[in-house]
């Protein structure tokens, strides 16, 4: 009788932190919000732009992210690789621009641009996938049927092999990408101010993503997927390649990972070694956010994520004056993501690749 | 050359051993409270360098290295008659870097003394260590102000640094500022290390003191990328000049992007030391054309800088990647004739280094020729001539020459 009560209590606690925990964070954002609002500090062009550069970081965030919760769904893994294929994609590309930029078709024109970052996409792309497929014979075939902890250790070493390869290899400093002038001009119409490259990757990392539903959906492999996804030894026994399915599912996210490091790189210029570390985490949150294994899930995860980076701390913070909110863009993200999974354990589309699972 | 080790050497004969109990005087091996480092009449004396030697701020650290390499070889590479091995130690310019450098090179009982740290971070997270095993290190870019405060704590007994505090970097940017480039309404970003909160602050309150305004005080992460935010925020503020004394990477990052900012398009933007490196133009790219940097004034070093300048180039294949290399020279400078001046010599070649005796020597030092200055050490561990000025970087150093050829401020 007394013990139940003691467990009946310890609920009780634990219940009612929680809910202190939930009410203090909408307070917090709600009270903030409205305070930062009311002050007129910010005008609707600070707002917009602030959303705007969200939606690309989002984008690229979303792109990677593809790349966790696919494998997720397939392997029940997390490949923590999966961040440095999208560093190796950043330097592949860095090198086909520097190529271009010094055959000089890089800035002669905004076709010839346009025609220049594509290549670089698709030499970073196809790089990515190599080094993504490597890492997936080396380091995750053998282990395959591995309790589920083993792969996850053997991916944390794949993603430091890798770093630091490319670091002995390309040393430790800073690679910054030539500069793409058409990029940087804005956009020639009146009610927002947006710059060419935002437009690059947010209409890029969309049109990628609309082919992956595609891919997914509507195509023989894609449907191999889903199936050895949902199940791997009925897939199998239904005549279907498992090792063809698991090798296309890696070789299709890192694709998008290494084109994602061109546009990351785009936006921000510099790449090093250590570059696809804060992205590949940022991704991976994205993933969970969503709903890890959920396709459409990573894709909301990752501009859900990026919106809060973006607009979170000047919309929460500032009202509430608090210094330096902007070094809070981390903190508050992440209690982004603790908030989600408290209400929404499963993450926002829920956790699953399509339909039932065994 | 020749005269300057002979003033060092008379300066040092000028003060009395302090700690060292037993005198020069053959075979009884001194006696040292804080341990004796033995080194056998075949051994090196072993020296080491701790500080970033990776990542986005590898040349900083890198460069200092260089610079103690030129003054182990200007000395023909020997101490004593003992030859020097100066080894080196990344600290990653982190807190936790630097404490598992510190913790590593207190367990190496060869190591008679350390030049480093880089960063200030470095020193917060592995002095402890460091001033606890009785080693004691010369620093030639730490530039905290607390890393030497008088009312320091007793773990940074065995922190000196040749590098000026930032008491007066931080004086000196607010001063240009506020006179020389007239601007009143100041915004500063930090990245939360130890060397650019301080900085900042140490602006602000100097700016505020001059009768600036500061508008806002941000913070970023070290490995933040997308600055729009932050800057949007700043922006908003109404800033004249923007002042983010950080490092290299996120430096560039807020370079690269703080002119697409609406309303910081025609903000001055400043940054200090920690970014006076190539590796800062490369990242910022075109951006940072017009940019102003501040750092230690070349101008104002010894007449033995220029000698200095062509062995480094010879070493490290090119032009100073950073701002301390001159710093570091001077501080394997204080040490060697703190070494030559307590080390016992036995019969058969062998060295007796009392770790008390050393550290107080290192302390004693007065009126060093070297080359950032005259170097006398305080009780506090400040034994640097702190000259600042401020450079800007124009299209020359953006089309890649390094580095920038004279000072703005001061001008005469």
């Amino acid at each position: 009788m007394q013990v139940r009560l003691a467990d009946r209590l310890t609920d009780l606690a634990i219940a009612a932190f929680l809910w202190a925990f939930r009410l203090s964070v909408v307070a917090i954002v709600v009270v903030g919000s409205f305070l930062t609002l009311t002050s007129g500090k910010y005008n609707v062009d600070t707002w917009t732009g602030l959303v705007i550069t969200g939606l690309a970081t989002g984008s690229v965030y979303a792109l990677v992210a593809l790349g966790y919760t696919m494998v997720y769904g397939i392997l029940r893994m997390i490949n923590f690789a999966h961040g440095e294929v999208f560093m190796v994609g950043g330097f592949a590309g860095y090198f086909a621009a520097v190529g271009l930029s010094s055959l000089g078709v890089l800035n002669a024109g905004p076709l010839a641009s346009l025609l220049s970052i594509l290549v670089m996409m698709v030499v970073a792309g196809a790089f990515s996938t190599l080094i993504a497929l490597l890492v997936e014979r080396v380091a995750y075939r053998p282990l395959r049927n591995a309790p589920r902890l083993i792969p996850l250790i053997s991916a944390i070493g794949a993603s430091f092999f890798l770093q630091y390869s490319v670091k002995g290899w390309a040393g430790p400093g800073v690679y910054a990408y030539p500069d793409v002038g058409v990029l940087n001009e804005l956009v020639p119409i009146d009610f927002v101010r947006i710059q060419w490259k935002q437009v690059l990757v947010v209409t890029a990392a969309l049109v990628m993503m609309a082919g992956l539903y595609v891919f997914v959906m509507r195509t023989k492999i894609g449907t191999a997927i889903r199936a050895v996804s949902e199940d791997k030894a009925t897939a199998a026994l239904m005549g279907i390649d498992v090792n063809r399915a698991i090798v296309t599912t890696f070789a299709v996210g890192a694709a998008m990972a290494g084109a994602a490091g061109v546009l990351f790189a785009l936006m921000f210029r510099q790449i090093n070694f250590f570059s696809g570390f804060e992205p590949g985490l940022k991704a991976f949150t994205a993933a969970v956010l969503g709903g890890i294994g959920n396709v459409p899930g990573a894709m909301l995860g990752g501009l859900f994520l990026g919106q809060v980076e973006a607009v979170g701390p000047t919309l929460f913070l500032d009202g509430l004056g608090v210094p330096g909110a902007s070094g809070l863009a981390k903190a508050i993200a992440f209690t982004m993501l603790v908030l989600i999974l408290v209400f929404r354990p499963s993450g926002l589309l829920g956790e699953r690749i399509s339909g039932q699972r065994a | 050359m020749k005269l300057r080790k002979l003033g060092a050497i008379a300066a040092i004969g000028a003060i009395a051993f302090a700690g060292c109990t037993t005198g020069p005087a053959g075979f009884t091996p001194p006696a040292d409270e804080l341990g004796v480092i033995t080194v056998g009449p075949n051994d090196p004396v072993h020296l080491a360098y701790w500080g970033v030697l990776s990542g986005g701020d590898a040349s900083l650290g890198q460069d200092s290295l260089y610079g103690a390499q030129v003054a182990v070889d200007d000395k023909g590479g020997k101490i004593l008659d003992h030859n020097i091995n100066l080894t080196s130690e990344d600290a990653q310019c982190t807190v936790d870097g630097g404490a598992a450098a510190g913790a590593k090179l207190a367990a190496d009982n060869t190591i008679v003394a350390l030049i480093g740290s880089a960063c200030s971070d470095e020193t917060v997270g592995g002095i402890k260590a460091i001033s606890d095993a009785g080693l004691t290190t010369v620093s030639p870019s730490a530039t905290r102000p607390a890393l030497t405060a008088p009312d320091r704590a007793a773990d940074y007994a065995g922190f000196t640094r040749t590098a000026h505090s930032d008491a007066f970097q931080g004086q000196a940017v607010a001063e240009f500022v506020f006179n020389e480039l007239k601007l009143t309404k100041a915004a500063t970003i930090h990245d939360g290390s130890a060397y650019a909160e301080a900085l900042q602050q140490v602006f602000a309150d100097e700016f505020t003191a001059l009768g600036g305004e500061i508008v806002i005080q941000e913070q970023v992460g070290k490995d933040t990328t997308d600055m729009t935010p932050v800057l949007t925020r700043v922006a908003g503020a109404g800033p004249e000049v923007v002042y983010f004394p950080i490092f290299v990477q996120a430096g560039g990052y807020i370079a690269a992007q703080a002119k697409d900012v609406p309303g910081l398009a025609n903000a001055a933007l400043i940054g200090s030391d920690g970014m006076f490196t190539p590796d800062f133009v490369e990242a910022a790219g075109p951006a940072a054309e017009g940019m102003y940097l501040s750092s230690p004034n070349f101008s104002a070093f010894q007449a033995g800088y220029a000698d200095f300048l062509p062995k480094y180039e010879a070493k490290a294949g090119s032009a100073p990647l950073s701002a301390f290399h001159a710093h570091s020279y001077d501080a394997f400078n204080i040490i060697y004739a703190a070494i030559e001046k307590v080390a016992v010599k036995g019969s058969d070649g062998t060295l007796y280094i009392g770790k008390k005796a050393l550290r107080d020597a290192i302390y004693a030092t007065k009126d060093l020729q070297g080359l950032t200055g005259v170097l006398s050490c305080s009780a506090s561990g400040d034994c640097g001539a702190p000259l600042i000025a401020l450079y800007q970087i124009t299209a020359r150093e953006v089309g890649g020459e390094w580095p920038p050829e004279a000072p703005v401020w001061p001008t005469e």
